[in-house]
């Protein structure tokens, strides 16, 4: 309803206003905390099961030999990493003034992110196939 | 004094501590640290997939008591952020925005961080022993 009662034609037409990028980043931070609440239970849960047999390398490449298993925990992987990124985006806006360092640090941030999720699904995959 | 009934601007070296504001930042610096967190998960994810040795490396790191407390601080963290985030969350929705509640949703997410992270550690020691 605002959209049409608030704006001209013309300020539909060539669609200046927001960067319309602030509803996406908002809502897929809510997106992978919903997804965050199943996954982290079921962490936890199975360290401490792990934990309970030791925590030898055998029994945890048991429980990734499992392919339902490896598959969440890449499922862990991804909405981890991309909500811890796009939560640390959030922080560093709030807190780095000067425009170059805040494009800077989030540009490094969102590699080193990258970098520890491709880490993490590697290595799920490799204990998982053997090897 | 007209001044004092004028509203309070929330800058840190005047307004008083409370629930809300502590709760706040917590959720933030348990995000920050959660994000720490996730090297020592890729760590102990890569050593296992380079090999016996390495993973040894990092088995006898956390079992330290120095690694020991890591994992106590860090399911802590986990546990309040995960509660608290449920508060935001549930506060996106509209709901649960009256003052009250936002102090009783507060100290549920206090005594829920405490009971999960103290019911882990039980179950976990438990089978530590057995
Ligand atoms: C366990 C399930 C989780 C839930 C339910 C959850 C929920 C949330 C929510 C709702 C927010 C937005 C808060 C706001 O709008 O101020 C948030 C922020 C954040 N989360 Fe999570 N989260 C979870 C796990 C994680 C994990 C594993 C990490 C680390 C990788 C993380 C890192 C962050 C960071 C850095 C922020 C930004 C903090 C801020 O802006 O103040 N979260 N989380």
């Amino acid at each position: 309803m605002p959209e049409t009662r608030m704006r001209t034609p013309l300020g539909r037409a060539i669609g200046l206003g927001s960067a319309k990028e602030g509803v996406q980043h908002w809502w897929m931070q809510r997106v992978t905390a919903v997804a965050l609440v199943p996954l982290v239970v079921w962490f936890v849960i199975w360290v401490i099961i792990l934990t309970g047999s030791g925590a030898d390398r055998a029994a945890f490449i048991a429980w990734l030999r499992d392919p339902v298993s490896a598959a969440v925990w890449v499922l862990l992987l991804i909405a981890a990493f991309y909500h811890g990124a796009l939560g640390l985006q959030v922080v560093i806006e709030d807190y780095v003034g000067n425009e170059g360092a805040r494009l800077g640090l989030i540009v490094v941030m969102r590699l080193m992110a990258l970098l520890g999720c491709i880490l993490g699904i590697v290595a799920v995959a490799k204990l998982s196939l053997g090897a | 004094m007209a001044s004092e009934t004028r509203p309070l601007s929330p800058h840190l070296q005047v307004y008083r501590w409370q629930l809300t504001s502590v709760l706040s930042i917590l959720h933030r610096a348990a995000g920050l640290a959660l994000a720490a967190g996730t090297i020592l998960l890729i760590w102990w994810l890569v050593a296992a997939a380079i090999g016996p040795g390495a993973y040894a490396g990092i088995r006898d790191f956390l079992g330290s008591w120095i690694g020991l407390l890591l994992l106590f601080g860090w399911s802590l963290t986990l546990y309040y952020h995960l509660c608290n985030g449920i508060r935001h969350l549930f506060w996106d929705t509209a709901h649960g925005l009256e003052l009250p509640q936002v102090y009783a949703g507060g100290w549920t997410v206090l005594a829920a961080t405490a009971a999960l992270t103290a019911m882990s550690w039980i179950i976990g020691l438990i089978h530590w022993s057995a």
